[in-house]
């Protein structure tokens, strides 16, 4: 297996992107925003977290237009796929490689926190390894979390099964973080093959870090 | 020519930081007059034109590709000699 990590200037969660992928035993090459390739053998894309083009504009605005995205989006449309963690999230909505946008959370806060996440769906590569209904643990840390969709492409994504993650207590009862529509923190494309969240699994691979829920939502996409 | 371009929220998406304006202006005695506030951004640029209707053109494209995100935003271009 092999992933490759992009690289914009201003991410910064490359390397711990890095560390957990080869933890679950895959080989990962970190690869630069003006390279306009991907890897030959390539069976994963990450765009990790972090702040890339400083948020300018909107927060992965700019990276859409960086010279390794052509290749990322030809990857996809050949049924490639690709993981969007946080900031990696917001540049592959601003790509339209997923739908919605995400917004300034409605508090205006910054939330940097564990929080409990609950599986909407499990029928894709990525929550395969979860039940529907599971909840896990994983740390947030964002500005602009705040998912929002119109609600006919709402119905879309709640018909198409779309919907992977919400914010949970840890009961698993719906709860408000951020404001995002449905309370949704991460979602797919129809196709199942790109997928978007804003949590961090990449964080969550350790129990001397305090959680390793990230283990089982990443191994997914390695088999 | 000069393009103005006004960029905010649309109606219907909430604007949190227009409503925290709000009720900080309710706050310092303006609660009588302010009936609504919106924030948006404002991108002000020397275009490379020769009339009007090729920079307002031009600058709709900027727009829909990248200066905007139409899933959330509207704007609005002003044309200037």
């Amino acid at each position: 297996m092999k992933v490759s990590v992009l690289q914009f200037p201003g991410t910064n969660c490359e390397y711990d992107t890095k560390y957990a992928f080869e933890k679950l035993g895959a080989e990962v090459v970190i690869v630069w925003h003006e390279e306009t390739t991907l890897p030959e053998g390539t069976t994963l894309v990450v765009a990790p977290g972090g702040f890339s083009y400083g948020d300018y504009l909107r927060s992965g605005a700019l990276a859409k237009f960086a010279p390794i995205m052509d290749a990322v989006k030809t990857y996809a449309a050949n049924g490639g796929k690709v993981l969007g963690i946080c900031n990696g999230f917001q540049i592959l909505t601003e790509t339209g490689l997923l739908p919605g946008a995400l917004k300034r959370n409605d508090n205006l806060h910054f939330i940097s926190k564990h929080h409990h996440l609950k599986v909407v769906n499990n029928e894709n590569s990525f929550l395969q390894e979860l039940e529907i209904g599971e909840i896990v643990n994983i740390p947030v840390a964002h500005h602009d979390g705040n998912f929002f969709i119109e609600n006919d492409g709402l119905e879309e994504l709640q018909k198409n099964g779309q919907i992977l993650l919400q914010y949970c207590n840890e009961k698993g009862e719906n709860q408000v973080l951020n404001g995002s529509v449905e309370q949704i923190a991460g979602v797919c494309n129809k196709e199942k093959n790109v997928f978007g969240l804003m949590p961090h699994p990449e964080r969550a691979m350790e129990m001397l870090l305090g959680c390793d829920d990230g283990v089982k939502m990443l191994q997914g996409l390695l088999k | 020519m000069k393009a103005i371009i006004n960029i905010g929220l649309k109606k219907g998406v909430l604007d949190s930081a227009g409503k925290a304006a709000h009720h900080t202006l309710d706050t310092v005695g303006f609660k009588e007059i302010v009936k609504d506030v919106r924030i948006g951004k404002q991108i002000v640029m020397e275009l490379n034109c020769s009339n009007e209707a090729d920079a307002k053109d031009e600058a709709t494209k900027m727009c829909e590709q990248l200066l905007a995100n139409t899933v959330i935003e509207d704007y609005d271009i002003t044309i200037e000699a």
